[in-house]
């Protein structure tokens, strides 16, 4: 643990209530079983999972809930951020009489391979060298990602999963869970996802890592001890969140407005209000996100092609899982638009699985699955709900 | 057994659909097109322990059959079946709905297609209270099947069970079972012949089949 030094007051109060100590990280497991072989061949010599849990596993150890991460969260779903200070990403939906409702529900989620929150990822410490990993920590695939919470669960004695959820990146773990491991897990929700990574995502997340390796402070992917690349990642990180809203979306919120002044000032100053946002969007992203993780997690992304992993047909993905699915998409989310669930939802479809599907109405872009969008709730209890009676729990 | 009659009189599911139910052996694979609210998925499901999916066209019919823990996708029948496998499942269902198709032909033509067989139901045109509503007041029929105004009804292709007897002779469809249904959705006993049932029935309910020939992929040729 390098970067984060002191964890923010709202995340040790929150700890210590529950006679926890302030590790940023969370709860933290080592790994037995390494080394840990990549899909790219490559090995893994030590592995460390940083993660949290969130009510308790019943006796028949039937319900679990693992909620996989997008690209730039982490574990800390219903907590208080330990750098942030602000709530968990999902506190709206996740905590007790909640949707995912963790007086019912022995809730998960752990740090993604890669991330920097305290899982395994380029900036802890390469075991062979005794300094940071930097880019010679290996590439990793989404497949990686859940190979490693597979194995991380089995170490948990966790032997099957009541559900799997998440969105975006978190989505593409779902989908992964379900076609890899198709006999742990009994109900998947993929979220404003895809199966397989756009040339267009590929191209947004190219310009950010550009933006990154061009600050001559990242200075070959080695800055640990310096100041690091935080003009790049701040670029990278506007760049990526205006994909994340909506034409409609920004016009509603910002419009033309300008930010604390009365005329325009004729300079390269924030005059308008969502410059504003986005450079504060990017400036605070960087005191909690590592560039080589961002580059490690978006290549992974990019990587992403479920079908190409099954012969080029996403339907053989499905081939043999038992899972009852609920995707769900945006009609605003131009990122992970429409059309790519109803392509997960056709192959679903295709092998019969039992598959829910449905489209929500909102302005608020891909950023919606984050939100508590009333009708998306809904589904999601209701879905969840009639998923746990048939597990009898 | 007692308590599952019980279960479904108290949820008053409507006869049609219970006719519809008789209709499906359990363990069968269904899809219900237009599925509304559930009502009929649930009855297919619960009461007679069918494996049954559903597509939706509304956003707030999706989330309410979701909600009651039916697996249901939202989609567009009249774009959406052409997606579905051929011979994915034992019966495509369409309550009520084929009158509401942009275009019924391809419609009935993709059921046969992704179900081995398919259960139509749909309100009679023919019935003597529309032509007598036709013939003596010249206006559009207002009936209890067809309760929507002229300017903004969804039933965009009615017809009378002569029309869609015809329809299904056209293309190769056998009719394996029929059966006349009144308003209320009680089965009109005393008319079996469809002949007397295009006057006298409100409502029609076809099982059908396709027994004709097939192309490669296992699609029936249609003529």
């Amino acid at each position: 643990m390098n970067s984060i030094a002191l964890p923010h007051p709202n995340y040790v109060e929150a700890r210590r209530q529950h006679g926890q100590d302030d590790d940023p990280r969370g709860s933290v497991m080592r790994l037995d079983a390494v080394p840990f072989r990549l899909v790219s061949g490559a090995e893994l010599p030590e592995v460390t999972v940083a993660y949290q849990t969130y009510g308790a596993l019943n006796a028949d150890k039937s319900n679990a809930v693992l909620i996989c991460h997008a690209l730039t969260l982490d574990q800390h779903v219903a907590n208080p951020h330990p750098i942030t200070g602000k709530e968990g990403w999902w506190e709206s939906a996740v905590g007790p009489g909640r949707i995912i409702d963790t007086n019912r529900f022995y809730v998960i989620c752990a740090n993604v391979l890669g991330g920097c929150l305290g899982t395994t990822g380029p900036k802890e410490i390469n075991p062979s060298t005794g300094r940071e990993w930097g880019i010679d920590f290996p590439v990793i695939t989404i497949g990686d990602m859940v190979r490693l919470q597979a194995a991380f669960l089995d170490q948990l004695g966790i032997p099957d999963l009541f559900c799997v959820i998440g969105g975006s990146m978190g989505g593409m773990q779902v989908l992964d869970w379900a076609a890899r491991y198709p006999e742990r897990v009994f109900s998947a929700i993929p979220v404003a996802t895809t199966a397989r990574h756009s040339a267009q995502n590929i191209a947004f997340h190219e310009v950010g890592r550009q933006a990154i390796m061009a600050d001559p402070e990242w200075r070959g992917g080695s800055y640990y001890g310096g100041p690091g690349p935080k003009a790049g990642l701040s670029v990278a990180r506007m760049a990526a969140h205006i994909t994340y809203l909506s034409e409609a979306g920004l016009h509603a919120k910002f419009g033309r407005k300008l930010q604390n002044r009365e005329a325009l000032t004729f300079g390269f100053d924030a005059d308008f209000q969502i410059e504003s946002y986005l450079r504060h969007q990017g400036s605070t992203f960087v005191d909690r996100f590592d560039a080589n993780s961002y580059l490690y997690i978006t290549r992974a992304m990019d990587y992403f092609d479920l079908a190409a992993d099954y012969g080029g047909l996403l339907a053989n993905a499905f081939k043999g899982t038992k899972a009852q699915f609920c995707v769900a998409s945006f009609t605003s989310d131009w990122l992970y638009p429409t059309a790519e669930s109803r392509a997960i939802v056709h192959a679903l479809n295709a092998v019969a699985a039992p598959v829910s599907f449905v489209e929500f109405e909102t302005d608020k872009g891909h950023d919606a699955f984050l939100l508590d969008v009333p009708e998306f709730y809904d589904v999601l209890r209701g879905f969840i709900g009639a998923a746990a009676e048939k597990r009898g729990l | 057994m007692a308590t599952r009659e019980a279960d479904i009189r108290a949820r008053d599911v409507r006869v049609d659909l219970l006719e519809i139910g008789r209709m499906i052996e359990p363990g069968s694979r269904v899809l219900d097109i237009g599925c509304g609210d559930g009502d009929l998925l649930y009855h297919l499901v619960h009461d007679r322990r069918v494996d049954a999916r559903g597509m939706e066209l509304s956003r707030e019919g999706v989330n309410a059959c979701v909600a009651r823990g039916l697996s249901v996708v939202q989609g567009d029948a009249d774009r959406d079946l052409a997606d579905y496998p051929t011979g994915a499942f034992d019966y495509a269902i369409l309550s009520q709905t084929l009158q509401a198709m942009r275009d019924t032909r391809a419609g009935l033509e993709q059921m046969l297609r992704i179900g081995k067989r398919a259960i139509v139901s749909f309100p009679n045109f023919g019935h003597w209270r529309v032509r007598m509503q036709l013939l003596f007041r010249g206006r559009m029929p207002d009936t209890e099947t067809l309760e929507y105004p002229w300017y903004n009804t969804p039933n965009i292709h009615l017809c009378t069970i002569r029309d869609f007897i015809e329809l299904c002779d056209d293309l190769g469809i056998t009719i394996e079972k029929f059966l006349a249904i009144d308003a209320g959705g009680q089965r009109s006993r005393r008319v079996h012949s469809t002949r007397r049932a295009n006057l006298m029935a409100e409502q029609a309910l076809f099982l059908l089949a396709f027994n004709g020939e097939r192309d490669a992929s296992g699609a029936p040729v249609y003529r």
